[in-house]
């Protein structure tokens, strides 16, 4: 048993949903009780679908356990075809009607639909939701597939692909879509189908079209995709475009794929590197960033922040475990540990000690970061109806890179502001609990009286701060107090170096001198 | 296979579809009952509200990673810090043996106690999984409040959804409290509201009662487990929802007596709900009148501004929270709205007995849900206003129809006369954006 407050995950029915949802003429029977029709409203309210989820649960009930839930199956299975009239079905079970162990897969096949049926089994009590939609995508494309069908190349003359990866409460998939479709065509290159989302069974049968496949978000797709190489021979894509230099890899890649050269194609511009390269982004040099995400987000991320940014990668994890091995990789190259953990209060304490200036994260670390009162940006579902906004907004390709700058630099402190806060500190606007200025909301002007340094009171207890609790350090009341000066978005890597500092120097007591010889040691 | 469980669901749904007349609990209701996918939630849901209003309480979900996704969606996704509330998984490991799985409960418990050592009262709550694989938690918290008692009380109840509904998790929740109230020693009689009220229109309640001279008046649920209400065989409730149909026979159970009446919705409903008490207590008609004259008229003219809104507009009720009866009575005699279908998830015909004759004659009732087919009648009846779940009214407003959601109706105080206005205004807002918007 995991004592779990909050998840990155759900259950793999909720991966399968999210395969169906985003698909066309496919529905899906799913054996569960009454409530695990919660899940509909992930769609209709987080990301605002106007359909119901093509889903039908057979909601059962308690009374019905000891004779007749499998036949309550069937009719459900049966009135879902005649009522709908899909192309193609998936049936399943959730967690509870796992458990008693019905086999919808055998009790729709004789029914005898007449369309394909494609049966799922995802197993709820060991894996979870991006495994359960990799593994229905997977299932839909092996039960689907025309192995017969023709090259489209062959009649267009032109190369074409499939997008594989993107479902229904994706983060940003909607518009990443798009932002590839558009880069595959600036390249000369036909988007044969896009998948799941967006696809028919149809569709579906005829990925094989394509020369080769786009793996846009590997947690989904690397299953389906590596089928189709050992199956059909379509090669896919490895690199992910998030970033400048991810997405001129990922072009290099498709180059080599397909012999383009893209030398001649005639890409948009991005604002992305000159903005960067700008004076006034000299303020985000060094900046400490923790990432926590899906695997395939935070590595991508990690390389934005450190080539494109300038930041400093101070904490890199992932919350799947079946993509570990790539992320401790990236964890190596940036020197930090790697945390693989679905377990948020981890991801919390782990921030905590690290006291980065910037947490790029899901939903969850948004809420961690402002319990901790750090800056964040959101690059990775879990997310929320926030997260869907009415603007394009893609994180793949050339635009998806602006989108980045902006998201990101938009929590900091900016430029000047920084400077002044460096100047003045405990300043009646601006200070700790005010926020950034252009971020409204955080509590407006202090009292001037508390503002002055000397009357600001020493808190006996900040060791959850302190990246080392050992009680025999101890903070002298001036260099409290003197701390309290940092501005707060550097004040907690101050503390920490400190500490540090003095733990190498045996030093019980830390003065304002140790302070600034701390300092000193360790620059900015 | 054999029924796994050693009792039955209090609930009384339905076999086939059928319509026609049926037996309740005494009364006859003439209902069309459904059974088909039910787009309610299940009882685990109260635990967003329970957790807040019991503030010393913790509500350890005994489930699967589908429960903790459900508390996270239905929450608003983690819109409380520090939630009393967590998610003990299961996992295939603890499927493998029960000796495991209450050696893994165990120890659970013992982590989450020592984090949280602010927990007086623990509630071990089961979810289908649970109960389908027999994890006994009633034999489970008895073990493991010999080893917290008397610092930690260790409950339990079911939230399943094989089992429960929506609002039936807290009837489930506070019947599971009923025998750890305390006797009540007085020989006066004295009142308990039962149902959980947001605290607004609990202290409204309680100042009313005070200025009628009714009382000792106690709340079930307690803000804190040392304040638990005494009871015995001279306590009185009224009750506040009409979903707490369990807790009303613990209750009885301990000897106490319903005091029938309508619930506190509308200027009326609350009128009714406390002159029921009153004519107990043997209060005079003035004294009465006196003291709720001003807040009734308060109520009335506050419900005025939304007449013109909401005055011969159709209403469609989704089932949802049990509510649906109460305020369908409530739209129906105090704005003039007039209602087409009033589903609720069951009926209990005893409790909402009052609220039946109030319904204007042929109003259609349904039972239970087959959400298919109420959406078609649904679209049949080209309702001004549609009350439904989350999972439907983005589609539903896709379609051309307004609605309002029926979560809001729950986490909104609505009881009560201070909170007509604002009752009102739930089901205005809807239609005033409609008409608003030239997008």
């Amino acid at each position: 048993m995991q004592l779990t407050v909050w998840t990155y995950e759900g259950p793999p029915h909720v991966g399968a949903m999210r395969v169906a949802t985003g698909m066309k003429d496919t529905h899906y029977v799913l054996h569960a009780p009454q409530g695990d029709t919660y899940a509909d409203l992930l769609f209709t309210m987080i990301e605002r679908r106007d359909q119901r989820p093509p889903v039908t649960y057979t909601t059962f009930e308690a009374r019905d356990l000891g004779s007749d839930t499998a036949e309550i199956f069937k009719k459900a299975a049966g009135d879902a075809y005649e009522r709908f009239q899909p192309k193609a079905m998936l049936v399943g079970a959730s967690c509870t009607a796992e458990l008693i162990q019905d086999d919808p897969g055998g009790l729709a096949k004789a029914l005898a639909l007449p369309v394909p049926v494609v049966p799922l089994e995802l197993p709820s009590y060991q894996r979870k939701e991006n495994w359960g939609a990799a593994e229905t995508f997977y299932q839909l494309t092996r039960h689907l597939i025309d192995r017969d069908i023709e090259k489209r190349s062959a009649t267009t003359g032109r190369p074409s692909c499939n997008l594989l990866g993107p479902t229904a409460l994706g983060f940003r998939h909607r518009d990443d879509v798009t932002e590839i479709t558009k880069l595959m065509n600036t390249l000369g290159i036909d988007v044969n189908v896009a998948a799941p989302m967006g696809a028919g069974p149809d569709d579906i049968a005829g990925l094989g079209a394509a020369d080769f496949n786009v793996v846009m978000y590997p947690e989904i797709a690397d299953t389906a995709a590596r089928w189709l190489k050992r199956e059909l021979g379509q090669p896919y894509t490895k690199t992910v475009p998030i970033g400048i230099g991810a997405t001129k890899d990922f072009i290099a890649e498709v180059a080599d794929l397909t012999g383009i050269d893209p030398e001649k194609a005639d890409f948009p511009h991005s604002n992305f590197p000159w903005w960067s390269r700008s004076i006034d982004s000299n303020y985000l040099t060094g900046k400490r960033v923790f990432i926590f995400g899906d695997a395939t987000h935070a590595i991508a991320a990690a390389r934005v922040a450190s080539e494109e940014f300038a930041f400093n990668v101070v904490g890199l994890g992932c919350y799947n475990r079946e993509f570990a091995r790539d992320l401790r990789a990236a964890a190596e190259q940036y020197g930090v540990e790697p945390l693989i953990t679905d377990d948020y209060l981890e991801v919390e304490e782990k921030i905590a000690e690290v006291q980065p200036e910037m947490v790029l994260g899901t939903q969850m670390e948004r809420h961690i970061a402002k319990r901790l009162g750090l800056p964040c940006a959101v690059i990775s579902a879990p997310v929320h109806v926030q997260d869907f906004p009415a603007r394009y907004s893609p994180q793949m390709g050339f635009e998806g890179a602006s989108v980045l700058f902006d998201t990101w630099v938009h929590p900091l402190v900016m430029g000047l502001e920084e400077h002044l806060l460096g100047m003045f500190r405990e300043d009646f606007e601006f200070h700790d609990a005010a926020g950034p200025s252009h971020l409204g909301g955080h509590g407006g002007a202090r009292e001037l009286d508390a503002a002055q340094t000397e009357g600001i009171p020493v808190e006996a207890d900040e060791s959850q701060d302190s990246g080392n609790a050992d009680i025999t350090l101890r903070w002298a009341p001036d260099a409290e107090r003197e701390l309290k000066k940092i501005p707060f978005f550097v004040r907690g890597k101050a503390r920490r170096n400190t500490e540090n500092y003095a733990e190498a120097q045996n030093l019980t007591t830390i003065t304002v001198d140790t302070l600034y010889e701390a300092k000193a040691h360790y620059g900015r | 296979m054999t029924a796994p469980f050693g009792h039955t669901p209090s609930q009384a749904p339905s076999q086939t579809p059928t319509s026609g007349e049926t037996q309740h609990t005494g009364a006859k209701i003439n209902a069309l009952r459904e059974r088909g996918q039910r787009e309610v939630f299940c009882g685990l849901t109260g635990i967003v509200w329970l957790h807040r209003k019991m503030q010393d309480a913790f509500f350890l979900i005994v489930g699967s990673r589908t429960c903790a996704h459900l508390m996270q969606s239905a929450a608003g996704v983690m819109i409380f810090a520090e939630p009393r509330f967590a998610t003990a998984i299961i996992d295939e490991r603890d499927l493998a043996g029960l000796a495991d799985a209450n050696e893994e409960l165990d120890k659970t418990v013992k982590r989450l106690l020592q984090r949280r050592p602010d927990i007086k009262l623990l509630f071990l709550v089961g979810s289908c999984p649970s109960e389908v694989i027999k994890l006994d938690l009633s034999r489970a918290a008895a073990r493991l409040s010999k080893t917290y008692a008397p610092d930690v009380r260790i409950l339990n109840y079911s939230g399943s959804g094989i089992e429960t509904t929506f609002t039936q998790g807290e009837d489930a929740c506070l019947a599971a409290l009923a025998p750890e109230l305390p006797d009540e020693a007085a020989a006066e009689p004295s009142l308990m509201v039962v149902g959980a009220l947001a605290d607004v229109a609990e202290d409204q309640f309680k100042r009313i009662f005070n200025a009628l001279d009714i009382g000792p008046v106690h709340f079930l649920p307690a803000r804190t487990v040392d304040r638990l209400p005494p009871i015995g065989p001279n306590t009185r409730y009224l009750l506040a929802q009409p979903f707490v149909n369990d807790t009303a026979r613990a209750l009885e159970d301990r000897g106490a007596k319903r005091i029938p009446a309508p619930f506190p919705f509308g200027a009326e409903g609350t009128t009714a709900w406390l002159k029921a008490a009153a004519d107990v207590w043997g209060i005079d008609e003035k004294t009465f009148n006196a003291v709720v004259e001003a807040p009734r008229a308060r109520a009335t003219k506050a419900l005025e501004r939304y007449r013109e809104t909401l005055s011969g507009k159709s209403v469609f009720f989704f089932p949802d929270s049990q509510l649906e009866i109460p305020l369908a009575r409530f739209l129906s005699r105090e704005l003039d709205m007039r209602l087409t279908e009033v589903g609720a998830p069951y009926i209990h015909a005893a409790h909402v007995e009052q609220e039946l004759a109030l319904l204007p004659e042929g109003v259609r009732l349904s039972e239970g849900q087959d959400v298919d087919k109420q959406l078609d009648r649904c679209r049949a009846e080209k309702p001004d206003i549609t009350v439904c779940g989350l999972g439907l009214a983005n589609p539903l407003e896709a379609e051309g129809f307004t609605t309002k959601w029926a979560i809001e109706l729950v986490f909104t105080p609505i009881h009560g006369y201070e909170q007509c206005g604002d009752l009102a205004e739930l089901f205005a807002r809807p239609l005033v954006r409609r008409a608003r918007l030239q997008i």
